[in-house]
């Protein structure tokens, strides 16, 4: 087979440098940026810095509470993982089985994708608040049994729902249409064979799906690294007792608020440091399972 | 929409080559204050863009009082700053020790504009000058904490003058249950009343070094002074009942809470009194008191809170000139008053007060009892103790308090143990700033 290809190289440099610019200016130089700064201590207001080599990353790997914010993240990224991943597949397969109204469902799922976290965290405020909200039913019928404001373990189930939920769309949009990729001719002739509909889903539209399955675990693991900022933010601060200071909300909550910003970049060192981590195990490990064709 | 249209005729003026003299210099203010706060701002700014015709003001709010200063900051480092920025109490250290700001002080005596810097109350006037006594910032939205309480179940509870002790404030609680109040108060834990106003109040040091006005190597001692009783008694309110924890968290605040009728009391800033006035239902009778003291220890001042107007470095003349004529327009008595009928703050200066109070400003609702603000700041002379708080990493080290409050109030370690750990994890913070400004000290 010929392959097609330019014989200049400069004009494929001229066609990619726009692309590359904008990746060097928003990732590649902030990231340096960052880099720089957790080997010193920085003045905000810009006066100059002093280098201290390993000293902000030793102040955080050595502190106690720290661990118990990777603890939470950890917790918050598995749960809402799963939770997220199990709910967008019950729906798709659903959406998928053309049950009635299926049209008005596939829309209304993928409506909450467009809500912005902050919009988020608020809402689910009400929803999950123990004296007015929906879950003051729980403390009606056994009173004090739910307080995600001073019970840490509730807090983070609270936003790892609130997460998951946000994240439910996305992984819909992906589910629907692998299931809607896989020939209707395996499936009809497994029903000849007198497969069930549970039958089918086990044997032969679940493992058709891996390589989409392989792709949204990649991404909501690392996204609810990175993005649970806006929830966890509105819904409970990082509170109580730092039951929900994940990460992430960590970085924020020290450079931005707290003016660190040399902690601030040590920590989204060690953060990008676990997530690619994160993404090489499983791609090293889980991909080994998928089978693309 | 004027702005607009002085500066199309003055670009069509200077198009035929006339000199454009009367050429207003514009220059911009950045503003943490939202709402119905955030327009009261923007209403300052219209005022003395009509005032006079040599300067013209643009005011850009920030949406808080965190964004306004971290966007500064961002700005700054990218020479796209404001000349002016409104920043909160905590959040000055940095900027104090960066040396990129122009002292109000110097500035208004550059620029040849009399301000009587003796007038302001010197519960505000040590929070935001030098160890020499000048004035960094200008303070602007100024207030103090007081408890609110409603009347009528203090009333029903047989009480009544609102108690100014602690010991005076348990004994109501009690009164208040045995009258039927199911909630005598609604608490949300707050390190600027439960700590830094309590301390001040009682003439207990937070910090070492004066809290921390004498040097950077400053030790936190909250976990060593009577704070600690203090907070093992509301640990102790909270598990009999006698106080509720409500929350913004919760969907409930201690506001709400108050004005729902559900509490018979929360503690607060008196700049919330505006918004008890706006909120509150038809009849509800409530009213302020200074915020308690242990028996067995004089009172002393409480200090300011809210956050002062910083003019920063790397400006031009003209702009400077403009911003000194913006802050002596605030600080004028008329102005001041203008800005507290529609707010609840407090005016700053002693003969704002003086003519506030001889027109009568305190006799009625919705204004009386905001001068037992003013009582409070003004009970004594700052003391070493009383002048306020200057630590760096404040906000951080105020994180730490609340995370710690936290675990202790839902029974997770001990009050001491906490207040213990907050310090200890205080105190690194601060080692922390110090190592960052090695060899400076706070002007």
């Amino acid at each position: 087979m010929r392959k097609a290809y330019f014989k200049t190289n400069w004009l494929a440099f001229a066609l990619v440098a726009p692309q590359l610019l904008i990746i060097f200016v928003f990732f590649y130089w902030p990231s340096a940026q960052a880099v720089y700064w957790a080997f010193t201590l920085e003045q905000p207001w810009g006066g100059g810095n002093t280098w201290v080599g390993f000293q902000n990353f030793q102040n955080v790997l050595t502190d106690a509470y720290y661990w118990l914010s990777v603890r939470a993240s950890v917790l918050f990224a598995i749960g809402s993982t799963v939770l997220a991943m199990g709910m967008a597949l019950i729906l798709a397969l659903f959406a998928d089985r053309q049950l009635r109204g299926y049209r008005v469902w596939r829309i209304a799922v993928i409506w909450p994708y467009a809500i912005a976290a902050p919009a988020v965290g608020l809402s689910f405020r009400f929803v999950f608040n123990p004296n007015a909200g929906l879950f003051s039913y729980i403390n009606t019928i056994f009173p004090g049994l739910w307080d995600p404001t001073s019970t840490g373990w509730q807090a983070l189930v609270m936003v790892i729902i609130a997460g998951a939920w946000k994240l439910v769309s996305y992984n819909f949009i992906f589910f629907l249409a692998a299931l809607q990729s896989i020939p209707r001719s395996l499936t009809e002739a497994a029903a000849m064979d007198g497969a069930r509909v549970m039958r089918r889903m086990w044997d032969i539209q679940l493992p058709l799906m891996a390589p989409t399955f392989f792709f949204i675990l990649v991404i909501n693991i690392t996204d609810s690294f990175t993005d649970s900022f806006g929830i966890v933010d509105t819904l409970t601060g990082g509170g109580p007792a730092r039951a929900t200071d994940l990460m992430v909300y960590r970085i924020y909550s020290d450079g931005f608020r707290g003016f660190d910003y040399s902690g601030a970049a040590a920590q989204s060192i060690i953060l990008m440091l676990l997530v690619i981590a994160l993404t090489f195990v499983q791609f090293r490990y889980v991909e080994r399972r998928v089978h693309y064709t | 929409m004027t702005q607009m249209h002085v500066g199309l005729l003055a670009a069509t003026v200077s198009m035929f080559g006339v000199a454009a003299a009367a050429q207003p210099v514009t220059f911009e203010y950045w503003y943490g204050l939202t709402g119905d706060l955030g327009e009261a701002v923007l209403a300052t700014c219209d005022r003395f863009n009509a005032s006079q015709s040599d300067y013209v003001i643009t005011c850009v709010g920030q949406d808080s009082y965190d964004a306004a200063v971290q966007n500064t900051i961002a700005a700054f480092r990218a020479n796209q700053h404001p000349t002016i920025v409104q920043s909160f109490d905590a959040g000055t250290a940095d900027l104090m020790l960066s040396g990129e700001f122009y002292a109000v002080h110097q500035m208004m005596e550059d620029y040849g504009i009399e301000i009587d810097w003796s007038d302001y109350f010197p519960g505000i006037a040590n929070y935001y000058s030098s160890s020499t006594g000048e004035f960094f910032s200008m303070p602007f939205n100024s207030s103090t904490p007081v408890y609110y309480y409603n009347v009528d179940m203090l009333a029903a509870a047989g009480i009544t003058e609102a108690p100014l002790t602690w010991e005076g404030m348990e004994a109501a609680f009690v009164a208040l249950k045995e009258s039927g109040q199911e909630c005598p108060m609604a608490y949300a834990p707050s390190t600027w009343i439960d700590l830094e106003q309590f301390s001040m109040v009682h003439n207990v040091p937070v910090a070492t070094n004066n809290n921390g006005y004498d040097g950077l190597d400053t030790e936190l001692l909250f976990n060593t002074t009577l704070h600690v009783r203090h907070m093992e008694n509301i640990k102790r309110w909270l598990d009999e009942g006698m106080i509720y924890l409500r929350t913004a968290q919760s969907g409930l605040s201690a506001r709400d809470s108050f004005v729902q009728g559900e509490c018979a009391i929360f503690f607060s800033s008196i700049a919330d009194h505006a918004t008890v006035g706006k909120i509150a239902p038809e009849g509800l009778a409530w009213d302020v008191q200074m915020i308690p003291t242990y028996e067995g220890f004089e009172r002393t001042n409480s200090v300011v809170g809210g956050a002062s107007l910083w003019v920063l470095s790397g400006k031009t003349e003209e702009e400077y000139r403009a911003a000194a004529a913006y802050l002596a327009f605030l600080a004028s008595t008329d102005e001041q008053r203008d800005w507290l009928t529609v707010t609840g703050y407090i005016p700053v200066t002693n003969s704002a007060f003086e003519t506030l109070t001889a027109e009568g400003f305190y006799d009625e609702a919705p204004f009386a009892g905001r001068e037992i603000a003013i009582a409070s700041l003004t009970w004594t002379e700052p003391t070493e103790l009383t002048r306020g708080i200057r630590l760096g990493g404040f906000i951080q080290i105020r994180a730490e308090w609340v995370a710690e409050m936290e675990a202790a109030l839902s029974g997770q370690k001990s009050v001491q143990e906490a207040l213990d750990t907050a310090a200890q994890r205080g105190n690194a913070i601060l080692a922390r700033f110090a190592q960052t400004y090695a060899g400076q000290t706070f002007p």
